[in-house]
């Protein structure tokens, strides 16, 4: 097993802690300053009328872009100095061992805390069934790790609430650990492409990092920048939109087509859903300002999990390690999942 | 000489780490050969779960993130001196 020592880095040397603390104390200085800033602007210093339209969709503006953004800056931070202590390899030898069922279950929840790019699914896969870990297991994993991503949860954290963004992580939870026990079930090995199960790894070398809390702190920063950099644009133009139907759209507008009678808002939000992937951080915004207008949340919420958890470019990439009959029943599983869980979200709540 | 490999099927973070690669390569002036690993098979050799992998002298250095520039420059140090 090879071991990197850091330490020897030049840029170790700096002390972290104090700028970490300084940054800590200006983002909460900052998140409380937002909202009386936003309103002394739309109604002070421009002199919008506070029942006007435009002023309303202005101040609706002006606070939730600087809120999101910060609230997706300081816990993606969060979130990624927990996950310097996860990794994939770890993760596998968590997972070696377990049997269905309770490996299902742990697969689920490491899928959340384990770093993960759809980028990286094939390697992945191909590392976890390699080295034994039953097939309905691997797709708990691979299910859990994209639909409860960090972006998606602090949006609808920041926007919708504590309760909505713990009901979507566990039904994000429920739906991979079932699913993956399904795919289990139904014995499709033999719909993994023939290759995979030839793969040999490599005997030996694991790469098996020592940090430093600095080196911690410095990769959580390098994912902020990196995460934020990529989503910030979306934020920005998702959050427009949901202002502009805050101040313009009537109140209940929604209701005939997005409300709980219409049946048919489920299947047909998922459907819409599976192909919007990239825009996730885009479309919660938009999806908030539709509920206040009579959208109703399981509807909303088996949207979002279309759009996040089953995301095309992550089912094309999955593509060169399973067969297509594969392919259609993870979509379909998963599908399925999803729009029971509107549904029952629609009557529970 | 060394040789250094990038591992990863052509996404956009295995692209940055290849710039990033050449770019030091490049200010240190060494003499090495940069090569991209594409296929599956070949990557999962060296026991690697995500990408973007960086291995220099067969030695895996980095796996699943963009290594900072002066990290690489440390790594290849490391390698020149032990060749």
């Amino acid at each position: 097993m090879t071991t990197l020592d850091h330490s020897s880095l030049p840029h170790t040397k700096k002390h972290l802690f104090p700028i970490l603390a300084i940054a800590v104390f200006a983002w909460l200085t900052v998140y409380n300053v937002i909202q009386p800033l936003a309103d002394w602007i739309s109604y002070t210093l421009l002199g919008l009328a506070r029942d006007s339209r435009f002023g309303e969709s202005l101040a609706f503006f002006l606070y939730d872009v600087p809120k999101i953004l910060l609230l997706l800056s300081g816990m993606v931070f969060a979130i990624s100095i927990i996950r310097t202590f996860f990794s994939p390899e770890r993760t596998r030898a968590m997972l070696g061992g377990k049997r269905e069922g309770i490996g299902n279950v742990f697969a689920a929840l490491l899928g959340i805390v384990t770093p993960f790019c759809s980028c990286s699914a094939v390697p992945l896969f191909i590392g976890f069934v390699e080295s034994g870990i039953p097939l309905g297991v691997t797709f708990s994993f691979l299910i859990a790790a994209p639909t409860i991503n960090e972006v998606a949860v602090i949006m609808l954290f920041g926007l919708f609430g504590w309760k909505v963004a713990a009901l979507y992580v566990t039904s994000g939870l429920v739906i991979a650990i079932l699913a993956g026990i399904v795919i289990g079930r139904l014995k499709m090995e033999r719909y993994v492409e023939d290759f995979v199960w030839q793969i040999k790894s490599g005997a030996g070398q694991v790469l098996d990092e020592k940090l430093t809390w600095n080196d911690r702190i410095e990769r959580a920063w390098e994912s902020v920048k990196e995460i934020v950099g990529k989503v910030w644009l979306y934020v920005v133009i998702g959050i427009a939109v949901g202002a502009g139907i805050h101040g313009y759209v009537p109140e209940s507008a929604l209701v005939g087509i997005m409300g709980k009678q219409a049946w048919w808002s489920v299947p047909a939000a998922v459907l819409l859903g599976i192909p919007l992937y990239s825009n996730a951080a885009g479309i919660i915004p938009i999806v908030s300002a539709l509920m206040e207008k009579g959208a109703s949340l399981g509807t909303v919420l088996a949207f979002m999990m279309a759009v996040v958890g089953l995301s095309l470019p992550e089912t094309i990439i999955l593509r060169r390690v399973l067969k297509p009959q594969l392919i259609a029943v993870f979509i379909g599983v998963i599908a399925v999942a999803i729009i029971f869980t509107g549904y029952l979200f629609n009557i529970i709540l | 000489m060394l040789t250094i490999k990038v591992l990863g099927s052509g996404c956009a973070n295995c692209k940055r780490v290849e710039q990033i690669v050449h770019k030091v390569v490049q200010e240190m002036t060494l003499e090495a050969e940069v090569i991209k690993v594409t296929e599956y098979p070949e990557i999962m050799k060296y026991n690697i779960m995500s990408t973007p992998g960086l291995v220099i002298n067969e030695k895996i250095v980095s796996t699943g993130r963009i290594p900072t520039p002066v990290e690489v420059t440390t790594w290849l140090a490391d390698a020149m001196e032990k060749a």
